[in-house]
């Protein structure tokens, strides 16, 4: 059905011909519109009924705004940007954030170049056995690592349920540099060798740079991940909390703290969405380069 | 080159020539120096606690090692029935998301392939992507809330439940004497009536927001020879009065259904005025029985239970597929433009109509793409957690459960049942181990 909409005459320039284009896609500009807008709806909702009093949110849907403009105030915000935990969280999520995007972008690109372009015996071995690592569900080390944790006092620190990101993200951000470091022109690397450069120089002076847009994308990732996570946190953290653990907190009293719930979530999804929208080009291109290769 | 974009340590300007050849120590040494530290992190962070887990998952429930149980933290995967939910669940989410996702991404794909404004488009299906599963939850569960005047998806089904089932004009009444009775979902008069008699229905239990608006003060009825006539009316006198009789203070109501019946059937129909009085008029000699009709109590649309134990874990499939659509969209538009052109031209050529193109050629053709999406959809779908926790209350968070919460419930949610928790763990690292296979034999392959 969706296919059969599609039927367009050849393109031809005559007015007539043009119109009749037109209006043989009208069905599908309409369609894409409804789904647009369905797919706006949810994250729409969840503004407007962050800008709302509770007063008006328990007793009236956040749709009525378009009816009622007036109700419309910033007080949550406000309310919100005093409140420490949140603030404090904020903060948290920040630290886990950068922190963990710097050191697996680091530790990955070291290990990526090494396994694209270093020869050693195993090379191939080690390969494997980071791909076999990909899909590895993170529940298999909550347990060991909260015992090791507990042993080393990293647990409830920021450093701990940073490191245990990095490990988790470090699979695919190798995969991923590695793959994009093969495709590299090998002539350049081996003029570079024969110029007698040491293979520190050649990675930092040629393939950092040269790898400048798979490494932004592996960025964009794992600080994407960091920042959207709640399980890592939720295990290893006690009062280090990150905003999603935060709001997990709140939760509890959804229908009384929703003046509180709403506001929050939208300041925590403003960040991935300012991120998102800076460096779209860069995530989708990591996306294919991670699902399609 | 740009310089100092991003540096992993400073660059060293000093150092040694490298000989042509380092030897084979050199290069052990070289490649160790550049992948020590990727190995260190997943060698402490993710081998050890693999074998630790699969380890532990033999042991007894308390403390780091308990004792030796063999099977039994297996078993009670199949017997607990939080765990069985659990597993019944996760094999709903496989069942119904991956093949959702890839059809509703394909579907986009294809069109918005020549639509000028797809770019547009595009990223407004991708933005949930961007946005954490725990917001997401969250989000949707502002949508699902039941209270229609609250719940933005039981507000849209209100409004068109409306169109087809209105709600009645009182949904809450009750008769004020005995001889009205309940009636197929109305009410009726028990003492029969013939032509020239008065139906007094009375009605009880009506909340005072809930009276017509217009109503006035309720009118007695005078006989007239040909009819019947009647009086629906709220028989509530402020400080008591007598049931069955209308009195002043008592209020008509207007816009009631009132039917007359005979022998079970409906012959007339008609509304009461604003006084409650209604009029049946030329009734032909013989017995009837007035009442009011079922449509008058008919109940407001109250919203289904979106959250409740029976839908949540569709509502929470819902909002899922939401998330990953734009994903799916991407990846398999990357697929379409990446296809030859000239084989679907040939087809078209050749007299195939676009369905047939669409199904004998484009299909096939993207089917390595379509797998992709299907395969990392499983994977997602088998981990999923924060969605849950964020979206089903608390009162249905046992109803929604799935493998990956289940673990983290068992082993930190309390009960710090670790020897369960591993043997979920490695259930669920063994339902993914499949990926794994396919994942290395098709590098091997590329290699």
């Amino acid at each position: 059905m969706a296919a059969e909409a599609i039927v367009i005459p050849k393109p031809q320039d005559s007015p007539a011909a043009r119109i009749l284009r037109f209006v043989a896609k009208a069905p599908v500009h309409l369609i894409l519109m409804a789904l647009g807008a369905l797919w706006l709806v949810p994250t729409a909702g969840l503004f407007i009924t962050s800008i709302l009093p509770a007063s008006e949110l328990a007793s009236s849907g956040w749709w009525k705004i378009f009816a009622h403009p007036s109700t419309a105030t910033w007080s949550n915000y406000n309310a919100l940007f005093h409140n420490h935990g949140l603030l404090t969280a904020l903060k948290t999520t920040a630290y886990i954030a950068v922190g963990n995007t710097l050191i697996v972008v680091i530790i990955g690109a070291l290990a990526g170049y090494a396994l694209a372009w270093l020869e050693f015996p195993g090379r191939d071995w080690v390969l494997v056995g980071i791909i076999g690592l990909l899909v590895v569900p993170l529940q298999m080390a909550l347990i060991p690592m909260f015992k090791l944790y507990d042993q080393f006092g990293l647990f409830d620190t920021i450093l701990g349920i940073i490191l245990f990101h990095v490990a988790f993200g470090l699979p695919f951000a190798i995969f991923l540099l590695r793959n994009f470091f093969v495709g590299l022109p090998k002539d350049i690397l081996e003029s570079a060798r024969i110029d007698g450069a040491s293979e520190v120089t050649i990675f930092v002076r040629l393939i950092l740079p040269l790898g400048l847009p798979a490494i932004a994308s592996l960025a964009i990732f794992q600080f994407l991940w960091t920042w959207n996570d709640l399980i890592v946190a939720l295990t290893f953290g006690q009062n280090t909390q990150p905003i999603t653990v935060w709001i997990f907190g709140q939760l509890r009293e959804f229908g009384t703290s929703i003046d509180v719930i709403a506001p929050a979530s939208f300041i925590s999804l403003v960040i991935p969405l300012a991120v998102f929208f800076a460096f779209q080009r860069y995530f989708v291109q990591g996306l294919l380069a991670g699902s399609v290769k | 080159m740009a310089e100092g974009s991003i540096t992993a340590e400073p660059p060293v300007a000093a150092a040694p020539p490298a000989s042509a050849d380092p030897g084979r120590f050199g290069r052990y040494a070289t490649g160790a120096f550049f992948l020590a530290p990727a190995l260190f992190v997943l060698a402490v962070w993710m081998v050890y606690p693999v074998v630790y887990t699969i380890i532990r998952s033999f042991f007894g429930q308390q403390g780091y090692l308990g004792t030796w149980v063999g099977f039994a933290n297996y078993s009670r995967l199949f017997h607990e029935s939080t765990l069985r939910t659990a597993i019944k669940n996760n094999a709903i989410w496989v069942a119904v998301v991956p093949a959702f996702v890839t059809a509703v991404g394909l579907l986009f794909a294809v069109l918005t392939e020549r639509v000028r404004w797809s770019v547009a488009f595009k990223t407004v299906v991708f933005l949930p992507m961007a946005i954490s599963a725990f917001a997401t939850g969250v989000t949707w569960r502002i949508m699902y809330q039941q209270d229609p005047n609250v719940g933005a998806i039981n507000a849209l089904g209100k409004s068109i439940s409306g169109v087809f089932s209105p709600a009645g004009v009182l949904s809450s009444a009750a008769p004020s004497t005995g001889i009205v009775v309940p009636n197929h979902g109305g009410l009726i008069l028990k003492t029969p009536l013939k032509p020239g008699g008065v139906a007094l229905l009375g009605l009880t239990a009506i909340p005072p927001e809930q009276v017509p608006a217009g109503a006035q003060q309720a009118a007695t009825p005078a006989p007239k020879p040909a009819d019947i006539v009647g009086t629906v009316w709220r028989d509530f006198k402020p400080g008591g009065g007598v049931p069955g009789k209308v009195e002043s203070q008592e209020q008509g109501l207007p816009g009631v259904t009132v039917q007359l019946q005979q022998n079970g059937k409906t012959v007339q129909s008609t509304r009461s005025n604003a006084d409650g009085s209604f009029d049946f008029t030329n009734v032909p000699p013989g017995t009837y029985n007035a009442g009011v009709g079922a449509s008058t109590f008919a109940k407001p649309f109250g919203g289904y239970g979106w959250l409740g134990p029976s839908l949540i874990t569709p509502s929470l499939l819902i909002a899922y597929i939401w998330i990953w659509a734009g994903f799916a969209m991407v990846v398999i538009a990357a697929g379409l433009s990446a296809m030859p052109r000239d084989v679907l031209e040939a087809a078209r050529t050749d007299g195939a109509s676009e369905w047939q193109v669409f199904r004998r050629v484009t299909v096939p053709l993207l089917a390595p793409v379509l797998s992709v999406v299907f395969i990392t959809m499983v994977i997602n779908v088998l981990k999923v957690f924060d969605i849950v926790l964020a979206l089903a209350p608390e009162s249905t968070q046992q109803n929604a459960n799935v493998i990956a919460l289940a673990m983290w419930r068992t082993a930190f949610g309390g009960v710090n049942d670790f020897g369960t928790g591993s043997a979920i763990a490695v259930f669920l690292f063994v339902l993914v181990i499949p990926v794994l296979a396919l994942n290395i034999r098709r590098f091997k392959r590329e290699a």
